[in-house]
């Protein structure tokens, strides 16, 4: 039973991720992602500070706050004439060492390492369970589906809204499309998602997660809803082979997940038919074999 | 009735002005070209037409009322390079996209939206890519779609920022033919162009532009030399070169 709760764990940590990152590869903004993994600390503990709880539900609520405030201070940076990367580096790592400071000052005889939010350990996941509505399931699996709920009616909603603003924004903007209220609604489920994934899988891994099965659906599809689909498949594989893998070789389950990430990756980018590595290669020596020898 | 009136308009970005103190009345049912010398503020006019800068003063009307999206009245293409073309999504995908402010949030499109995508896509000889991924169309088929999709709209007043960049010689002439179609059906259109040598051609009505108004109204009587030397101030000595060029090709 255990190892069914942490599969179904890996796999709800790939859909979820996979569904909200297929907008940050589309946006070029696969970094804040990045940002928004670490800043998420800052909110938990600002919100353990405030509620002196550890509650799942003020954890949600502190990194929501987090994530918006990383993505308008990126902005605020950016529009004060710094370029986004530099804005995003100065954002999240001053906020990240923010929380770890109140962490070791305010929190310090807490269960809220930062060891356990950088790698999380999706093993201890069966263990800690929540009953709601009379069904026992592990307080991770509860905040996920809770989270891929958020992530799938917002998508179903707002479907050829993202879109558009994604694909053109100064198009959007001129048919009236709210563009800078999709943007922080988006950054928002961005933040729910990373820290509903991250007390199992880690603040690192969710950015694997979150871009790794993103950008190999991005190399396969022609439309947005199969990268939607391709994303979220790939992310459930990386889940079960890692941890099947990880069984194998008793090595950590959240480190081989992300490392399948990888190699599904790197497989599809060599092998995808006609326009893969492997086919350009093979394509290029058949055009040199048929070449007239003009010498 | 005036399609355009632009009062008083300014931009500056960061201090920097561009568009200074920019007063114009075009009247509808004109094609009409925005043209003047690189970093005139042509694109900036547009953008700020339609209310995309939020730095900007003064007032416009489309249509004798000020802008709302909700009325549908705008129709729109940007400068083709201003997306990534690598989207995963087809020619009718994008032109599809024209119809969504009349479906407005949340809906999604109808069949019937569809149909009138289809149909845009024919007007500009598209309709055998409709399936295709737009980062495989050349980038005159690109800017087939932009226009397509600015069809779709189905709007009275169009603007367009530089559709003729880029473009193979055949794909201008469909433009060319489209645009001089809807002025035809009573629409205005404004487009942002930077070929002196086809501007006459192409538009009947003209603003000269460089960083405030030099001329508007129509061709023949704001296309003259002393119009042009103005607006391109020293930079004029290229149209004398492609003129002799005319003469000797």
């Amino acid at each position: 039973m255990n190892e069914f709760w942490v599969l179904l764990t890996g796999s709800l940590v790939g859909i979820t991720c996979g569904l909200t990152g297929v907008f940050l590869i589309l946006r070029k903004t696969a970094m804040i992602a990045d940002a928004i993994s670490h800043t998420v600390l800052f909110g938990i503990v600002v919100a353990f500070m405030v509620t002196q709880s550890l509650s799942g539900f003020w954890m949600l609520v502190g990194a929501a706050i987090a994530g918006l405030l990383t993505t308008f201070l990126v902005q605020l940076l950016q529009s004060g004439g710094l370029q986004e990367d530099a804005a995003i580096g100065v954002v999240f790592t001053s906020l990240f060492a923010l929380g770890v400071l109140f962490i070791t000052l305010f929190a310090g005889n807490v269960h809220l390492d930062v060891e356990h939010v950088l790698m999380g350990e999706i093993a201890f996941v069966p263990w800690d369970t929540w009953d709601i509505l009379g069904f026992s399931m592990p307080k991770a699996v509860w905040m996920l589906l809770i989270v891929l709920v958020f992530n799938l009616l917002f998508l179903v909603f707002f479907y050829k809204e993202m879109k558009l603003t994604t694909f053109d924004p100064v198009f959007a903007l001129s048919i009236g499309l709210p563009i800078v209220a999709m943007h922080y609604s988006y950054m928002t489920l961005v933040s729910l998602t990373t820290v509903a994934a991250f007390d199992s899988v880690g603040a690192v891994l969710v950015v694997a997660m979150l871009i790794g099965p993103a950008a190999t659906a991005y190399l396969m599809s022609k439309s947005v809803i199969g990268m939607i689909v391709w994303s979220m498949a790939f992310g459930v594989m990386a889940a079960i082979t890692g941890y099947y893998l990880a069984k194998l070789w008793n090595t950590s389950i959240a480190g081989m997940m992300a490392a399948m990430i990888g190699v599904l990756f790197m497989l599809v980018f060599l092998f995808k038919p006609h326009d893969g590595w492997i086919w350009k290669v093979f394509k290029r020596m058949k055009i040199k074999d048929t070449e007239p020898n003009i010498l | 009735m005036d399609a355009l009136q632009v009062t008083n308009l300014s931009v500056a970005y960061e201090e920097k002005v561009v568009l200074q103190n920019v007063n114009l009345t075009t009247p509808v049912g004109h094609l009409t070209g925005i043209i003047g010398p690189n970093g005139a503020g042509k694109s900036t006019l547009i953008k700020a037409i339609l209310n995309q800068l939020p730095n900007k003063t003064g007032a416009v009307h489309i249509l004798e009322r000020p802008l709302n999206p909700k009325d549908h009245l705008v129709g729109y293409v940007p400068q083709r390079n201003a997306v990534d073309w690598d989207f995963p999504a087809n020619a009718l995908d994008v032109v599809l996209m024209g119809r969504y402010g009349h479906i407005g949030m949340i809906r999604k499109p109808s069949a019937k939206d569809k149909q009138i995508a289809m149909e845009c896509l024919k007007n500009v000889g598209m309709e055998a890519f409709a399936d295709r991924s737009i980062g495989q169309l050349s980038g005159g088929q690109q800017q087939r779609v932009f226009l397509a999709r600015a069809l779709a709209q189905e709007a009275e007043v169009y603007f367009m920022d530089e559709p003729f960049v880029g473009v193979d010689a055949a794909t201008e002439r469909t433009i060319i033919a489209i645009l001089k179609d809807l002025k035809a059906k009573g629409k205005s259109v404004f487009v942002v162009h930077h070929d002196l040598q086809t501007a006459a051609d192409y538009f009947d009505w003209m603003i000269l532009l460089n960083q405030t108004i030099t001329a508007s109204g129509p061709t023949e009587q704001t296309f003259t030399e002393d119009n042009l030397q103005e607006a391109y101030g020293g930079k004029l000595f290229f149209m004398d070169q492609t003129k002799l060029n005319k003469t000797f090709n």
